[in-house]
């Protein structure tokens, strides 16, 4: 896209879906890694664990979840979607510099978690962006999470819903930043 | 740098210089009175003088049956906050809360940033940081709960202010380290806000956590070491006065003013008088050191009780160690007015298994006929429920809520 569509995330009430968008059906055929579950002691590693899981409050319009990434694996993984009962729109999203701001995009490629390595997602990096909050997100609500690696395994967890005053970057949806950041 | 002689080159260790200098200070019965808190074992080492030096990275644990923050040897530092639920916050509402609180409370403790901790460099100094959480009838009327703490009748002393007073939840935040009080009163604040509006916060402090032994009665900004009297965490009478079957307690706070001018105008025998214990040491007027029984029978040469019948130890004095209160005091000192007046006092918190049991009688007795009362009053009052403990799973007040 050659036209650059900046919007401001707070007090935006609806976002029409992006390509990269994904719906709250998860993959019902593909296997589920791990879950996220508190693990029991006797239980080996997990292949992919997610620590920290937290999600932004929102009675609507746009949100954002983070937490780290684990890879447990010899193999790099890779989160390709995502998708939550509480979105009708869930992407992957980097936060870049654009014309001396800051703004948030779809990571193309995904989210990559190096073997044997972590990838953190944070206010002001990459993040899970819930794009089109249906269902509100509440302080100390449990919302439950699925994402879709690229061989069509699905991870689940639960992140804690919290208030937050950041995480406002401005929203550039599918600019093409050629590779220049991650 | 003055009061840090760690530069000057020493024929033994630090420890041991540090203890033979307070020795020559306090004389023997600083070391004898050294078993409150960390036991006998720990009074030994530090007769030795190897004491356990707590540093920022000190831990105090947060999962278990019982709650931490009222066993625990007091921290130098604390703030009281009572919230009140806004209009419509339910059962589900304040799980939620208590939820999230706990997992802030499970995390700072132990010396890790809270989920959206904006300030994570301020987690990693605990400096044995307990975060202890009580309910007031209120929460319990918001919840349709039952088991809500009954009220404190009113009593004669009592000019209680409603901004000191009350409340449907409090947090009690306590730490070596000021830092660390406030990072986490912070953390706390911003996620009960959403639930529930401040009513109240109360900041508190004891002797700097490195100014003296462990273990040791404090002093408090009347000059007296307070809390002498306190069962031994640890010792079965300690449980029985303090912890409800479940692994609750009840926490009673009171914030005591204390006039200071009027205080300043009696001398040191009035003060002795007044209390029943000597100021220096904190031996009953009948006695040679602090520990000592004070002898109520004794009479002076007058035909007097040496201890005097409105004596504040022998009004506050309880026989039966099961129904003893623990108070874990903090000073208070909000600064001076123009004309040098402080707004001082004492947050006098009191833990029991029964209010209406323990503290209640106490306090009767207290109203009635207690001298320091010339000098005390009581501006507000608050009573929770400190419900029991949780596991790693679980969350402070699921028994109660979930």
């Amino acid at each position: 896209m050659f036209s650059r569509v900046i919007v401001v995330l707070v007090g935006l009430a609806a976002l029409t879906a992006c390509a990269s968008g994904e719906t709250t059906s998860s993959p019902a055929a593909a296997p589920t890694v791990a879950a996220s579950a508190p693990a029991s002691p006797s239980a080996p590693a997990p292949a992919l664990v997610i620590t920290d899981p937290w999600v932004k409050t929102a009675e609507k319009g746009m949100s954002a979840a983070f937490g780290t990434l684990v890879n447990n694996t010899d193999a790099d993984l890779t989160i390709v979607s995502g998708a939550t009962p509480v979105s009708a729109v869930v992407e992957l999203h980097e936060v870049v510099q654009a014309d001396g701001k800051m703004v948030m995009q779809p990571k193309k490629g995904g989210f990559v978690i190096p073997a044997r390595g972590s990838h953190v997602l944070e206010p002001g990096g990459d993040h899970i962006m819930l794009m089109k909050v249906t269902e509100a997100v509440k302080a100390g609500a449990e919302v439950p999470f699925t994402l879709t690696l690229k061989d069509g395994a699905t991870f689940e967890f639960t992140a804690l819903g919290k208030d937050f005053a950041g995480g406002n970057e401005d929203y550039q949806p599918e600019m093409d930043m050629g590779g220049e950041n991650g | 740098m003055a009061d840090r002689p760690a530069e000057v080159p020493r024929p033994e260790p630090a420890p041991g210089l540090r203890l033979s200098r307070r020795g020559l200070f306090t004389g023997g019965a600083a070391v004898a009175v050294g078993v409150v808190a960390t036991g006998t074992a720990a009074a030994d080492a530090v007769r030795r003088g190897d004491a356990p030096v707590t540093d920022g990275t000190a831990v105090e644990p947060f999962h278990g049956p019982r709650q931490a923050g009222v066993a625990t040897p007091p921290q130098a530092h604390a703030v009281f906050a009572g919230f009140d639920l806004r209009d419509g916050v339910d059962r589900e509402g304040v799980s939620r809360l208590m939820r999230l609180l706990t997992d802030d409370a499970r995390r700072l403790t132990q010396g890790r940033p809270a989920l959206a901790d904006t300030e994570p460099q301020l987690a990693a100094l605990p400096a044995r940081l307990t975060v202890t959480f009580g309910f007031g009838s209120g929460l319990y009327a918001a919840a349709g709960a039952g088991g809500r703490p009954a009220a404190l009748p009113a009593f004669t002393v009592d000019r209680l202010e409603r901004r000191w007073s009350g409340g449907d939840l409090l947090v009690q935040i306590c730490a070596d380290d000021p830092l660390t009080v406030a990072h986490t009163l912070r953390m706390i604040v911003k996620d009960t806000r959403s639930f529930a509006t401040v009513r109240w916060s109360q900041r508190g402090f004891r002797q700097a956590a490195h100014s003296r032994k462990p273990g040791l009665t404090q002093r408090n900004v009347l000059g007296q070491l307070d809390g002498t009297a306190n069962p031994a965490p640890g010792t079965p009478e300690f449980d029985r006065a303090v912890w409800a079957p479940d692994g609750g307690t009840t926490l009673v706070l009171r914030r005591i003013r204390v006039n200071m001018e009027t205080w300043d105008a009696a001398d040191a025998v009035a003060k002795e008088f007044t209390i029943g214990r000597r100021l220096g040491d904190g031996a009953p007027l009948t006695g040679r050191t602090e520990r000592d029984e004070p002898d109520f029978a004794r009479l002076g040469a007058a035909g007097f009780p040496v201890i005097s019948e409105f004596a504040h130890i022998r009004r506050a004095r309880v026989d039966d160690p099961a129904v003893r209160i623990l108070r874990r005091v903090y000073n208070y000192d909000e600064g001076v007015t123009r004309d040098g007046v402080a707004d001082t006092g004492l947050l006098f918190a009191s833990y029991q298994a029964d209010v209406a049991r323990q503290f209640v009688p106490i306090q009767r007795r207290l109203a009635e006929a207690d001298l320091l009362n010339e000098w005390t009053t009581p501006v507000g009052s608050a009573v929770f429920t400190i419900p029991p403990g949780c596991g790693p799973d679980g969350w402070i007040g699921e028994g109660v809520l979930a």
